[in-house]
């Protein structure tokens, strides 16, 4: 196989494994859409992969070597917390947590 | 509507074009192919960890099965993502099919916690314009980083907590319209035990089937429970 061909075939078969694991649950669901366990899951299962995601990316995000371990990714962390529970304003919450990040990681004072 | 739309956008526009530079200067640091297969990719396979693997795999010259495999297992997590939006979906027409390939993470994020009024046909118009301005910046970010490559020079390092953030006020707005905690607590739990136990590669899905069975279990108990409530009340 030559080499534009290769790639031809690789980005087709990444395009593709990458489409079936989200078209899966279209394809065998659809037909339970309202059955109470799938509405169950569909109900609550955001909220535990949106507190999975963050859970895990912060983790990440962070960096557990230091005398204050994790502190410089749990710190802009709380603030986005706080800045969300007090205005309720998204983009404020995370600009300002970001904010926070960027100067810590960038001054390396943590 | 569409500023609408637009505004919900952001955090991913923050998050996104960081991101698809790291991919795109990864891929023309690394690979000897031309600038714009980077962008290519992010049109047709739209994923971050998937691209960041695919660069590896193409640099190893890795066989085609094994790269459907590998592709797979890296983004099985999004076998569940669709479970929540199934009746949202429904009868999108043409729309449907783009919708179900734009579902990535941060997507999934915004469409099933964005606030939605009684009107299907509008708010599959309004879904189909935020997968469509993500995906889009996703692009941007992946000809950037392609073009520039290392010349790269403004500091944005720490930029991409944008998507942290994002993770967690989206979890701070599921909690508030669920008024039940306890999806958050068995999420974040599943992620401290999927990191402790599990390589990092395969974290997420471990974490995601480890919720999901949770949710599972509580979905027998919860409905003995509301079962009961009502034999109380009747």
């Amino acid at each position: 196989m030559g080499e534009s061909s290769y790639l031809a075939a690789f980005i087709a078969i990444s395009a593709l494994a990458t489409f079936a694991t989200r078209v899966v649950p279209f394809l065998f669901f659809e037909k339970h859409t309202d059955h109470p366990l799938v509405k169950h899951i569909g109900r609550f299962l955001p909220a535990a992969v949106m507190a999975l995601l963050a859970t895990v990316f912060l983790q990440r995000s962070a960096d557990w070597q230091t005398q204050a371990p994790g502190a410089d990714a749990l710190i802009p962390a709380l603030l986005v917390v706080a800045v969300h529970l007090w205005r309720r304003n998204a983009l404020l919450s995370i600009a300002t947590g970001t904010a926070a990040y960027m100067a810590i990681q960038q001054s390396g004072i943590l | 509507m569409n500023h609408h739309a637009f505004k919900l956008t952001l955090p991913i526009l923050f998050g996104y074009i960081p991101l698809g530079m790291a991919f795109g200067v990864l891929f023309t640091t690394q690979l000897d192919y031309p600038w714009w297969i980077a962008p290519l990719m992010g049109l047709v396979i739209y994923a971050g960890s998937g691209q960041i693997l695919a660069v590896s795999l193409l640099a190893a010259n890795a066989g085609l099965v094994e790269v459907a495999v590998a592709m797979f297992v890296l983004n099985a997590r999004h076998l569940f993502y669709g479970l929540s939006l199934l009746g949202q979906f429904r009868g999108a027409g043409w729309r449907k099919a783009y919708l179900i390939f734009g579902l990535t993470d941060e997507t999934y994020s915004l469409l099933t916690s964005r606030p939605r009024s009684a009107n299907r046909e509008l708010e599959q118009h309004v879904d189909f314009r935020i997968t469509a301005m993500n995906q889009g910046y996703w692009i941007v970010g992946c000809t950037l980083g392609a073009v520039l490559g290392k010349t790269v020079a403004f500091n944005s390092t720490g930029i991409e907590f944008a998507l942290v953030a994002l993770f967690i006020v989206l979890t701070i707005e599921q909690l508030k319209a669920l008024g039940d905690s306890f999806p958050v607590w068995a999420g974040a739990a599943a992620a401290a035990l999927a990191m402790m136990l599990v390589p990092a590669t395969h974290q997420l899905i471990a974490g995601i089937v480890l919720v999901t069975t949770v949710l599972l279990l509580h979905y027998r108990k919860y409905r003995t429970d509301t079962m009961a409530g009502e034999a109380d009340r009747g």
